[in-house]
């Protein structure tokens, strides 16, 4: 008779801690949309305001009039970020190369737990390495050859922080990529005579292409994200810049910086809202494709 | 026999410039932590981490950062808990309770994975509009919210990859033995422990770090909280808003600050690595 009660007690505790879980998780699922939804809820008195086309384009920004053009900003992080990825992309790409490829296990066994170091640094103390080091170094060194003055403070130094960022998130997921492809189809190149970079760039590079595409895209979403770091060493001018000396206002910093003034000024809340919901669509996007790009490519790969 | 040359050299010049990469990035983190470490040691002194600051923080000469040190612990702290007090029913939820191929499981991964992806400045913003919606000031409450959101996916993504690779077979002998399934979770639990602990190193490594989800919901002070309500100090917040005072002893005072996060970051890293090597040789 106890048994049968306590067996009947069990079944009532699993059946309770199995649905509380269930909750937890369809909670948490409407998660993004929550997000997505309150920030659109902020934004809407400045969409009513004004078309979201017109905010996009237009290229001045002055709260007190209740002008927000959106333009310099979005040029600005498009600028940083593109930058980034050229400044990390052949770095990431030969590194991973070489790791996956050619290095001896010593040699992974000493530089993975370096890229995991990078990988943890917070962005203030890259926006503080910035700081010291490469907006003078752009200010003394680099900038004297090509451009009368520039304070250092600039796209350039925002790009080369940033790529420095995103190195080992690219790279961990190169190498990802590159093991799982099947040794199998080395093998075969190999023994046709081909060298090792001749199976690299004609087996490997080309059979990987959409996982690393989806990489770099990962890579890009996490650059145009990015706000401390570019907000203490991009300049922040709203302008739209036109050379690489060229002080920018990436749009991420925009939002940290103007949180103090934002109450005071009507519509401004909304227009700074509404670049958090940009970011968000656009990140999240990109993070959904090459998400599942990547899960399509290790089901394929896996036997 | 011209072109084996061609090809020999090829090799050699990609293989030189891979070794190139590597060795470029490897010494990029080595000339940030020199740089930090340069600026940041000669400011470093007993009082930086055992005095708070007095005065004001854009003022104030005298005195450390231990209302940032500690206001980050609070924070990574409750955080801490409050995210492994969601996270975990969910990743045992997806992985003991849903067959291995189920959707629900599939679109759950995915979807944090893509949450990760978010940056902190949105969390940030998401937890501002929260407070003006109910109505909370900056606060230790709204930033350890907020960055609860930002280090769930982190733990879920984390602690799924542990308990992924616990062999099936140990599932299947409890369950055939009669056990229910919810109580395989603690024998479960107790199997990825060292895993667990590295994902919760990772997550405080992450929450301790970031500025954007703090620098709207949490507010910055110069004493420690005593409440939940009232506004906290951390380290990330100390280093930017210091930095941007013109008075060169609050600006030593970021350099120490920005030291001290490094440092924290880097044994973290470390004691991660540890555990999961530790977990990878228990691993049946």
């Amino acid at each position: 008779m106890n048994t049968i009660r306590y067996n009947k007690y069990r079944q009532a505790k699993e059946f309770l801690i199995r649905h509380i879980m269930l909750l937890l998780t369809l909670v948490s699922l409407t998660f993004a949309i929550l997000i997505g939804i309150s920030l659109y809820y902020k934004s809407v008195p400045i969409l009513d305001h004004q078309s979201i086309w017109g905010l996009l384009s237009g290229s001045s920004w002055r709260p007190l009039k209740g002008e927000f053009g959106f333009f310099p900003f979005i040029m600005g992080t498009l600028w940083v970020t593109i930058l980034a990825v050229i400044i990390s992309l052949p770095l990431c790409l030969l590194a991973a190369i070489y790791l996956s490829e050619y290095a001896h296990p010593y040699i992974k066994k000493i530089v993975f737990p370096m890229i995991d170091v990078l990988a943890g640094i917070p962005p203030v103390v890259y926006g503080v390495w910035g700081i010291l080091a490469v907006v003078p170094f752009i200010s003394e060194k680099l900038a004297p050859h090509f451009v009368e003055f520039s304070t250092g403070y600039s796209i350039l130094a925002g790009g080369i922080v940033l790529a420095i960022m995103i190195i080992p998130l690219m790279i961990s997921v190169f190498i990802e990529i590159f093991d799982a492809l099947p040794g199998g189809l080395r093998e075969a190149s190999l023994s046709l005579g081909a060298t090792n970079w001749q199976t690299i760039k004609k087996v490997v590079l080309r059979k990987s292409f959409p996982g690393l595409a989806a990489a770099v895209v990962l890579a890009i979403s996490r650059a145009f994200g990015e706000t401390i770091a570019v907000l203490m060493v991009c300049g922040n001018v709203s302008e739209v810049p036109k050379s690489l000396f060229d002080p920018a206002y990436p749009l991420p910093a925009l939002i940290a910086n103007n949180y103090g003034e934002m109450m005071s000024i009507p519509l401004y809340d909304a227009a700074l809202m509404l670049s958090a919901l940009l970011l968000f669509v656009i990140i999240l996007a990109f993070n959904a494709i090459s998400r599942l790009v990547l899960i399509r490519i290790e089901r394929n790969f896996a036997l | 026999m011209r072109h084996i040359r061609i090809k020999r050299i090829e090799e050699k010049i990609f293989k030189g410039l891979m070794i190139v990469a590597t060795l470029a990035i490897v010494v990029s983190l080595f000339l940030i932590i020199v740089a930090i470490v340069r600026r940041g040691l000669p400011v470093m002194s007993w009082d930086m981490i055992s005095k708070i600051p007095t005065g004001g923080f854009y003022l104030g000469k005298e005195g450390g950062l231990l209302n940032a040190i500690v206001g980050s612990l609070y924070i990574v702290v409750g955080s801490i808990s409050l995210g492994l007090f969601f996270s975990l029913p969910i990743v045992l939820y997806i992985n003991l309770y849903l067959p291995e191929k189920s959707r629900l499981a599939q679109f759950t991964r995915l979807s944090f994975d893509v949450l990760f992806g978010i940056p902190s400045i949105v969390y940030g913003a998401f937890g501002f509009t929260i407070m003006v919606y109910l109505g909370i000031r900056t606060s230790l409450l709204a930033g350890i919210l907020t960055v609860t959101m930002l280090i769930i996916p982190i733990l879920i993504r984390s602690i799924d990859e542990v308990i992924r690779r616990v062999p099936k077979e140990m599932k299947d002998a409890a369950l055939s033995l009669g056990a229910t399934r919810s109580e395989i979770i603690k024998p479960i639990l107790r199997q990825v422990a060292p895993g667990i602990v590295t994902a919760i190193l990772l997550s405080v490594g992450r929450g301790i770090g970031d500025a954007a989800s703090v620098l709207f919901t949490a507010g910055y002070t110069d004493s420690i909280p005593t409440s939940l309500s009232q506004p906290v100090a951390t380290l990330p917040l100390a280093i930017f808003f210091q930095l941007s005072s013109p008075i060169a002893e609050v600006q030593d005072r970021a350099y120490a600050a920005a030291l001290i996060l490094t440092v924290i970051v880097l044994i973290l890293s470390i004691a991660a690595r540890f555990y999961s090597r530790k977990f990878s040789k228990n691993k049946i």
